[in-house]
């Protein structure tokens, strides 16, 4: 269980350094689409027997983060008509060199850690500290709205994995009710950043700290 | 007596075998494209004919743009031949060969560049310059993984530490290895080898006032770099020291020709990437190489 477990957070790890590397919309925001949906299968993993409510909330995990807030986002992109976040604030390769060290530094940390015995072995914590710094660096070091809402996207991925510790003391419904607001919110930034192209013509956020009454 | 035959036979198969792969790479390129592509023999015929024609040195060329490419072969040739050959051993190994490895490459490169600066053409100039550069990032690379290697298995002599395979991160140690053999071969993602537009080539310009044999020594001199990391990479990733002797040359010999027709795949599918790109990718390549170290460490702590 710890083995298949420990694969898939490598994995969702590995998807931040090339969310972090990569300056093209569609794919980023295909990757946060996988890491969405690898996340989705972490409680099947960790679940020793399975109920009802964890095959639900999985379901409903792969589908909101794998399939529609990637759509509500690619339909915010082909309105916006931009497809590439050119000159980020901080670039692809200090970026890609930064996520790699916080995760190097999350593993650092997470094995300082006081957790219980059962999650000694497991990447869990470290998986999340490193999901939230990526997603941290991805909202403060891109320009365009979208890349920031990926960013927030692998932010809350990051949430999410440390949700799992917990699994097992607080009920899923929570997860539920988490998944629901990502999605307004990401439904709601859609039509902002159809508002911010109609206004400014770009959908670069620095251009937002000139706004004037 | 035996072990002067062992060598001549060595050396033999390293200056036979290595012009092969390019012909390899490039009638696997040639099948994808649908075409039928030059015959697998046809660097050897490219060396024959080279080695024919004469030589046209600038005026403004000290020997040094003569020694420069022998040197290069020769640094080429030395570093071959500290690299184990699966059931062989190397001809010769002692504690910090791999370190001898890592330099002979650095003196071949440095010795390209010598003789390229030696042309005076502002073209070769760029070249070096380039060469160089990315040369940095992906001898970082080599030494992360050799590092790995040599963590894992404690010991700093080519032979013992290629012996096991890389242990959890194996996966990692590959590709970040496999992207350093496109780089340090000049293969697509980094340099075309096909193209002959100045302002974009990398090692291919470099020798662009090379002729005769010296162009001869260069061609054959990167067809051995290309085998010699194949080699590298089958070997690092593959436990041959486990196998029996017929089976690990036999893996070997499958390893490298899997590693030779991926080349030619990743040829055919993708193109070569922009130049502020290159070092992006590279990193990519050195960050899987430090993971790789990482796993090596964490699974020798517990």
């Amino acid at each position: 269980m710890n083995q298949g477990l420990n694969l898939l957070v490598g994995l969702a790890m590995g998807l931040n350094l090339v969310a972090l590397g990569t300056g093209r919309l569609p794919s980023l925001i295909r990757l946060a689409a996988w890491q969405g949906v690898v996340l989705g299968l972490m409680p099947l993993v960790i679940e020793a027997e399975w109920r009802v409510m964890t095959f639900v909330v999985a379901t409903a995990t792969v589908v909101m983060k794998g399939l529609v807030i990637p759509a509500l986002l690619r339909r915010a992109m082909r309105t916006a008509n931009i497809d590439r976040d050119l000159d980020p604030l901080i670039g692809y390769l200090p970026s890609l060199l930064l996520g790699a060290a916080g995760m190097i530094g999350a593993v650092a940390v997470a094995q300082r850690m006081p957790l219980l015995p059962e999650h000694h072995e497991s990447l869990l914590v470290a998986g999340a500290l490193a999901s939230v710094f990526s997603g941290l660096l991805l909202l403060l070091g891109r320009a365009k709205a979208i890349s920031q809402v990926c960013g927030y996207l692998i932010l809350e991925n990051g949430i999410y994995l440390f949700g799992l510790l917990l699994i097992h003391s607080t009920p899923l419904l929570v997860e539920g009710g988490i998944l629901l607001d990502l999605t307004v919110a990401v439904f709601v930034i859609g039509i902002i950043v159809d508002r911010i192209q109609r206004a400014f013509d770009t959908l670069d956020t620095r251009k937002l700290t000139v706004l004037r009454e | 007596m035996t072990t002067v035959l062992e060598g001549v036979v060595r050396l033999g198969v390293w200056l036979l075998v290595a012009p092969l792969l390019p012909g390899l790479i490039c009638k696997v390129k040639a099948w994808m494209a649908g075409r039928r592509g030059p015959p697998v023999l046809q660097l050897y015929y490219d060396l024959a004919k080279l080695w024919r024609k004469g030589v046209v040195v600038s005026t403004l060329a000290s020997p040094g743009f003569v020694a420069g490419p022998a040197v290069a072969w020769v640094a080429v040739l030395g570093a071959a031949l500290l690299l184990p050959l699966g059931p062989l051993d190397a001809m010769l190994s002692f504690p910090g060969d791999v370190l001898l490895l890592i330099y002979l490459l650095a003196l071949a490169r440095f010795a390209t560049a010598w003789a390229a600066l030696e042309t005076g053409s502002a073209f070769e100039g760029m070249g070096a310059a380039r060469e160089v550069s990315f040369a940095v990032l992906a001898e970082a690379a080599v030494i992360t993984a050799i590092l790995t290697l040599s963590w894992k298995s404690r010991s700093l002599s080519l032979p013992t530490m290629l012996e096991p395979s890389a242990g959890p991160g194996t996966v990692l140690l590959a590709v970040g290895l496999f992207t350093v053999l496109l780089a340090e071969n000049c293969r697509v993602p980094f340099d075309d080898p096909n193209t002959h537009l100045e302002l974009t080539m990398i090692h291919e310009v470099m020798v662009l006032d090379h002729s005769g044999p010296l162009l001869a020594a260069v061609l054959h001199g990167a067809a051995m770099k290309l085998l010699l990391f194949a080699a590298l990479l089958v070997q690092a990733v593959l436990p041959l020291g486990e196998l029996t002797a017929p089976a690990a040359a036999a893996a070997l010999i499958a390893g490298v020709l899997l590693v030779t027709v991926a080349v030619g795949l990743v040829e055919s599918w993708l193109a070569r990437c922009a130049f502020r790109r290159v070092p992006l990718l590279l990193t990519t390549a050195f960050l899987l190489c430090v993971f790789a170290l990482l796993t090596a460490w964490n699974g020798g702590a517990t």
